[in-house]
């Protein structure tokens, strides 16, 4: 059992990794890499199969139970039975074919899908202007720092910015080109680095915690 | 007759210069193209002194050396330097006067009105011919050189890579070694990490459930492995508190591993029985509507706590400002330093970067973990003496450690 659980993954984590990391130095590998490339969609598109199973035996569970905001469970259900039909349907040529371009599967993706995600976007410009409201108060010296750079970067890029000072938009741009890419790259410095760090403790077997139970 | 005489002596001298435009160069060699997996030829010829705006070579590729010869390449006198690839040819001061083509496919007449291209094969000998021509002649080298396009076994351009790499990973591996001997290493306070046991302490005496947010990245993500990593502490103390934990994903892979370190930590801490596999569970597979279902969540269960662990997008506002907006204590990690200005704003405390990373080794103090802590602390003292020194020596005009850093 230990040999199952522990021995065989950690040896296929190391072989793997070990390919990886080879087949970026060595062109003959190459082809090597899409072949895993393409068996890793193969598995997702299997391990679909248990998302979808945790989700519908969720909801079915809430609807069963009637459970708080279970009317929303019920949607989820009309909502994957709907699209599950469309696209199976595939516009009279069934599922056997590729997807049709006008087909109802395609139509509810354009009308229904795309302005929800459009709309649950347009709401950050709100949450920005609530997350501003709350942070942007100078109780502290780094407050007070964060709080002018704000005002000095929505300003310099917005019209009204020249119009106060022609200099404004220039020093936005400074803002953004210089301290804060500083920053950036300081922190992809350190998150490469973590990086490698992680993956060699991963490729090795010192990091086990991916593999569930035991210490690490 | 005299006036004759002197108009062919001026004419001469332009007929005579307009017949040398068109000289071949020296030097034409064929061979393998480097650091590739096979498919092309590299060739590569001196330029001369006649050459102009209008002048340029063209290369021609033939299965036999009698021929057919097909075009295969053209390359304009005023580019194709080898001063151009230097991950390929280097950066030698001679390499201003060479130029090079490489060779992949060629054309081949299928009928009257059609080419078909074919791809230079792996292995097979061809034949190259170097022409020179200015659009209205056409000089070519008489004798053709030969190659074979190779797969080849190790990508030379990538060497600094390779042996940085090679290098880092050592010192890892060496620190490893050290903290087994060692184990008392210093590691810095990481407050995000310190206020996840307060935090659940808070949701236990509120009686409300714990909420773990995976980010949007699957398993092979680094952030991913980092987040499960502090969900089984969580999930441990939780077990041990009797407290709720809801752990959200929005991939199935995270979330089948997810429910195994859930339900192993709840077998170490003795409670198996509080263990339900429906509180790991897979939100959506979308983007914003894993962001609906969980604002939506949040609103109804108001949990006490939120924790968000892992490589976030857009969404990371919404959920943040949504879980700030319920009153819950948050703690948000991620190596997304786009919304890491989104968590900092919204969450109580944030782990940026590598301190997520550095989760697993602060969590557990192993001394194996410390050790690649403090190999990969050490690695960065050393890019950042490299960088200031580099900077200075390239304002001075000196790039060879530009050079050496270079990534191909």
């Amino acid at each position: 059992m230990i040999f199952l659980q522990r021995t065989l993954p950690l040896s296929i984590a190391f072989l793997v990794g070990m390919i990886g990391i080879l087949t970026y130095y060595i062109p003959v590998w190459q082809d090597m890499e899409e072949t895993f490339a393409t068996w890793l969609r193969i598995i997702f598109a299997f391990s679909f199969l248990l998302g979808i199973y945790s989700l519908l035996h969720l909801h079915w569970n809430r609807i069963r139970r009637r459970n708080p905001g279970w009317g929303y469970s019920a949607f989820v259900y009309i909502g994957f039975g709907l699209t599950f039909l469309f696209a199976a349907y595939n516009d009279g040529k069934w599922f056997l074919e590729p997807q049709a371009e006008g087909g109802g599967l395609r139509w509810m993706f354009r009308y229904v899908q795309v302005p929800c995600q459009a709309t649950m976007f347009s709401i950050l410009a709100f949450f920005i202007a609530s997350a501003a409201y709350r942070t942007f108060r100078a109780r502290t010296p780094e407050a007070v720092i964060l709080l002018i750079a704000a005002v000095l970067m929505m300003l310099g890029r917005v019209p009204i910015g020249a119009y106060i000072y022609e200099g404004l938009p220039t020093f936005a741009q400074w803002l953004m080109a210089v301290p804060n890419m500083a920053a950036k790259r300081g922190i992809l410095l350190g998150v490469s680095l973590g990086g490698i760090a992680t993956s060699l403790r991963i490729i090795f077997g010192i990091e086990r915690s991916y593999l569930g139970g035991g210490e690490a | 007759m005299s006036r004759l005489l002197l108009c062919l002596l001026t004419l001469l001298p332009l007929v005579a210069h307009a017949q040398a435009d068109l000289l071949l160069p020296s030097e034409i060699r064929a061979s393998d193209a480097p650091d590739d997996t096979g498919g092309r030829i590299t060739v590569t010829w001196r330029r001369t002194a006649s050459e102009g705006p209008a002048i340029s070579y063209v290369v021609s590729v033939a299965e036999s050396e009698q021929g057919p010869y097909y075009r295969a390449a053209e390359v304009n006198s005023g580019s194709g330097f080898l001063t151009d690839a230097p991950a390929e040819f280097g950066r030698r001061a001679s390499n201003a006067d060479y130029h090079y083509a490489h060779v992949e496919t060629y054309k081949v007449p299928a009928d009257s009105a059609r080419f078909e291209t074919r791809a230079i094969q792996k292995g097979r000998v061809y034949y190259l011919k170097l022409s020179v021509t200015d659009g209205q002649r056409t000089v070519e080298a008489p004798t053709a050189v030969s190659a074979s396009a190779l797969a080849n076994w190790f990508n030379w351009a990538k060497l600094n890579n390779f042996i940085l790499g090679t290098t880092f990973s050592i010192l890892i591996l060496a620190f490893i070694t050290v903290a087994r001997r060692n184990p008392n290493l210093y590691i810095r306070k990481i407050a995000g990490l310190d206020a996840i046991e307060e935090a659940l302490g808070r949701a236990t005496e509120m009686g409300k459930p714990v909420l773990f947010i995976h980010g949007l990245a699957g398993m092979d993500s680094i952030s991913t492995i980092a987040a499960v990593n502090i969900l089984g502490r969580v999930a441990r103390r939780t077990a041990a508190y009797d407290t709720q934990l809801r752990v959200s994903t929005n991939d199935p892979i995270v979330m089948a591993v997810s429910q195994e370190v859930v339900k192993e930590a709840y077998l170490d801490a003795g409670r198996p029985d509080a263990y339900n596999p429906d509180h790991v569970f897979m939100a959506a597979a979308d983007q914003f509507s894993y962001a609906a279902a969980l604002e939506g969540m949040m609103t109804r269960e108001r949990p006490a706590t939120n924790i968000l662990m892992g490589y976030f997008y857009a969404e990371s506002l919404l959920l943040s400002e949504t879980g700030a907006s319920i009153g819950a204590i948050q703690i948000a990690g991620t190596d997304s330093y786009t919304q890491l200005p989104f968590f900092v704003t919204t969450c109580d405390y944030t782990l940026m970067g590598e301190e997520l990373y550095a989760a697993s080794a602060y969590l557990a103090r192993e001394p194996k973990l410390m050790g690649s802590l403090k190999g990969q602390d050490y690695g960065k003292a050393f890019l950042i003496l490299v960088l200031v020194l580099g900077t200075l020596l390239a304002t001075l005009g000196y790039n060879g450690i530009t050079y050496m850093f270079t990534s191909y």
